[in-house]
């Protein structure tokens, strides 16, 4: 079984090395504060990193995630800042997501146009529309209610910590146990089979989509509570750090294969290097060129390994 | 024709073995002589072929080459040893033109060299013309059907001169009059002084066209004989270690009641005309034809891939709208592709979620997966089909051809269907495994199962069905019964040169 799990735990090895290293060079890096910072700024990469997993398994691919973020992120504060209460805010964010998934997923499986052009082009819409309607300003002075959930500063990482780990529960489980997960990966793998088996595979990619939307407008919440105000450039990058994420934890680019294990561990790699470098005295300009590093790393080792393991599984399937 | 001709031979492969197919071999063809290579799936045939064209090195043992060895031999190094391949599946650039295509195979390349296009296009359309195919060579390679794209693949080998062809099941997706065509260009290499190494699961093809017969199991030589000195049976005893019950016994249950009854259907984006046609429960129905005339196209209108423009579907007495695949499933159509790859399996997946992926609802409950019942099911098909698989997760990509076209089919039986679509459900696959599956098929229809069988084998179709309809031009010309039905009036039904006018079956 452990066999099937070899991305996951490669990648959680490498990571326990960093942190072995870490609490040699650095122990600071452990300090409670230093922690509860990374910890709190990766569960929105995360969220947004298993509905990423979910498209990558149809076989598509969403690039316009970082603008999806910022515009949730501002409707989510002047939401609030109009004096909705939090929840209802946040349910207007993952609508405001959704609605935007539904787009790119409609134009995706019906009008038949590839996931990279309309997310790209999306992207920049969004982004250009934003830009427009918002004049460059940042959304401030965000009301008391907004910060922190409603909560206290110490519940807040409790709470936002249990409901991602149920969230990644869910998707893992759904992923592994039902039969909508089972479809997604048939999508993923052949789709003209899924097709012939009875599977609505353009009903599926317009889901994933949506849902992708939907835990982006969740992610922008959980990330614009930290703060008293919205930046409007929030969100520019964050499709490529939840995409490396993704690759990273095993999940073929292609579709078909990966796991939501893999990309709770992609995210943990990925995010607790960049503030390493800091604490191990490294430039912070070198957390790009190294991301990118381990991308193609895990890149190549997919390839490299997936032609061996095939040989492998050949070679026992064969008559003796 | 001498099949043992003087001189060494064309190229020798001396001892060769690979480790992790557990192939170890030696075989060799002569100057104007076709060498038939036979054996199982997973026989060590592809693994053989791949190193005698450069595809895969051989751990251990040599290559020759007119008696000479070679250290190395690599694609590029065959291809200037005149060493020509035509494999299974057609390798043909798809966003390429046909003349493109065998340009590619043929000139010399040079970055800065000028390419004479109108040369290019006159050759292409010369040596398709030598092949006897009218495919303008301007056409996109991926806009072919299977068969002209390895029309193609002949015709790129036949431009390319070669001393040594090398044809991995190159009739897979012909049809019987050009499975002629092809007989007489290997005919003509091997006057020509040629060597050809053939493969095939024909064994009528082999012994038509074969001077010597090599047989292989498990990846060592079963023995090297003349064509003329053994027969069939012992040949397929040779390849599969055991007796099989050579003649498919025909099944004698009597029909029953009309399960699927078609009428004047129509689908114009497909090319199907007003096709008539009754279906009784624990029938066979052929359905014959040649490549284009129609009979994939019927079934992919059946099975709602292409919903129909005319006519009407009724299903035991009811009539039925398939707007898409899943109407068809959800009324008991079941229907397994004809190309498995990319129609049939899904590779990475395990052999468990392949068998229960069209009836995934009975595998769940409000969602939820039993994946116990799946490993239970799997496995019992997979007894029962003797599907050759470590175990139930193993990926489906893992297997060999005629176990995932095995999977295949128990996935469309998993759906417990009442009229079942098979098209070409033994292409490519070894003679045990499609004995196996042939006896699957009447099993089924002896339940009570209802089957419409696409085989462009007419043996085949001769030996499993009830009844024979033959298509030409979209629609249903003729509908032969079992003591009408002989090779001859097929193919003359299918051949035929009056205007296509439908019958009503």
């Amino acid at each position: 079984m452990l066999h099937l799990y070899r991305r996951e735990v490669s990648i959680a090895a490498a990571t326990a090395v960093l942190g072995l290293v870490l609490a040699i060079v650095s122990p600071g890096y452990f300090s409670l504060q230093n922690i509860t910072d990374l910890l709190l700024a990766n569960l929105p990469t995360l969220v947004v990193a298993l509905g990423m997993t979910f498209v990558i398994l149809t076989g598509e691919i969403d690039i316009s995630i970082g603008s999806t973020f910022a515009i949730c992120s501002v409707v989510a504060g002047l939401l609030a800042k109009a004096g909705w209460p939090i929840a209802l805010a946040t349910a207007a964010a993952c609508l405001a997501g959704a609605a935007i998934g539904s787009v790119n997923g409609a134009l995706v499986a019906y009008v038949r146009i590839p996931s990279i052009v309309v997310t790209l082009g999306v992207m920049t819409a969004l982004r250009e529309a934003l830009r427009w309607s918002t004049q460059g300003a940042w959304v401030q002075d965000l009301p008391p209610a907004f910060q922190w959930l409603g909560l206290s500063q110490a519940a807040y990482p409790v709470v936002a910590t249990t409901l991602t780990a149920l969230m990644f529960v869910a998707c893992a489980w759904a992923l592994a146990q039902t039969a909508a997960g089972r479809a997604l990966y048939a999508v993923g793998s052949n789709a003209e089979a899924a097709r012939l088996v009875g599977l609505d595979t353009r009903a599926i990619k317009l889901g994933v989509f949506a849902l992708l939307g939907a835990l982006t407008g969740w992610a922008a919440v959980l990330n614009a509570v930290r703060f008293n105000q919205i930046p409007s450039n929030t969100g520019i990058g964050l499709e490529m750090k939840v995409i490396a994420a993704v690759v990273v934890g095993g999940t073929a680019i292609t579709g078909g294969r990966g796991t939501a294990a893999g990309t709770l561990v992609g995210v943990v790699l990925l995010g607790a290097i960049g503030p390493a470098l800091t604490f191990l005295g490294i430039n912070a300009y070198w957390e790009r060129a190294i991301q990118g590093a381990i991308i193609l790393a895990a890149v190549a080792i997919d390839a490299v390994g997936r032609t061996g393991a095939r040989r492998i599984a050949r070679a026992a399937a064969a008559p003796v | 024709m001498e099949p043992t001709a003087a001189g060494p031979p064309l190229l020798e492969a001396r001892t060769i073995s690979k480790s992790f197919s557990g192939v170890h071999v030696s075989f060799d063809v002569r100057a104007g002589e076709v060498h038939a290579l036979l054996g199982e799936n997973g026989a060590g045939k592809s693994t053989l072929i791949k190193i005698l064209t450069g595809a895969e090195v051989p751990d251990s043992g040599s290559l020759a080459l007119g008696g000479q060895v070679v250290d190395h031999l690599d694609p590029t190094a065959a291809h200037r040893q005149r060493v020509a391949a035509i494999y299974q599946q057609p390798s043909l650039f798809p966003h390429l033109t046909v003349a493109e295509n065998v340009a590619l195979a043929l000139e010399r390349s040079g970055v800065w060299r000028c390419v004479d296009w109108k040369a290019r296009r006159d050759r292409a359309a010369r040596l398709l013309g030598e092949v006897g195919a009218a495919i303008d060579p301007g056409r996109l390679a991926g806009t072919l059907s299977m068969p002209e794209q390895q029309i193609v693949e002949i015709a790129k080998a036949v431009g390319a001169d070669a001393t040594v062809v090398v044809m991995d099941e190159p009739t897979a997706s012909l049809a019987s009059h050009e499975v002629e065509r092809l007989f007489r260009i290997i005919a003509r290499l091997r006057s020509q002084g040629a060597g050809v190494v053939y493969v095939s699961h024909r064994l009528q093809e082999v012994f038509a066209i074969g001077d010597r017969i090599t047989v292989l199991r498990d990846g060592q030589l079963v023995a090297t004989r003349d064509a003329g000195a053994v027969n069939a049976e012992e040949v397929v005893r040779m390849m599969v270690g055991r007796a099989l019950n050579a003649a498919a016994p025909p099944h004698a249950s009597a029909p029953g009641d009309v399960v699927l009854d078609v009428r004047h259907l129509s689908n114009r984006a497909l090319g199907v005309r007003d096709v008539s046609l009754q279906l009784r429960a624990g029938e066979i129905l052929g359905l014959a034809g040649l490549v284009g005339s129609g009979r994939t196209e019927l079934a992919e209108t059946l099975f709602g891939i292409v919903p129909a423009t005319g006519g009407e579907v009724r299903l035991r007495g009811e009539a039925v709208r398939i707007e898409v695949p899943r109407d068809a499933l959800r009324q008991g159509i079941a229907y397994l592709p004809e190309d498995r790859l990319h129609h049939g399996i899904v590779p990475e997946m395990a052999v468990d979620a392949n068998v229960t992926l069209a009836s995934l609802a009975a595998y769940s409950r409000w969602g939820l997966l039993d994946r116990a019942a799946e490993r239970t099911s799997a496995a019992r098909h997979a007894e029962r089909l003797r599907i050759r698989t470590p175990d139930v997760a193993t990926p489906v990509e893992a297997l060999s051809g005629g176990n995932q076209q095995k999977v295949a089919l128990a996935r469309w039986l998993e759906t417990k269907p009442g009229v079942l679509i098979l098209d070409e459900p033994t292409q490519g696959v070894d003679v045990g495994a499609k004995a196996e599956i042939h006896g699957i098929i009447r099993e089924l229809a002896v339940q009570g199962l209802a089957c419409l069988l696409i085989s462009s084998e007419l043996p085949e179709l001769l030996a499993m069905c009830d009844r024979i309809a033959v298509m030409r031009s979209g629609t249903i010309v003729s509908i032969l019964s079992r003591s009408e039905a002989t090779q001859e009036t097929i193919l003359e039904r299918a051949l035929g040169h009056e205007p296509a006018a439908p019958v009503a079956g």
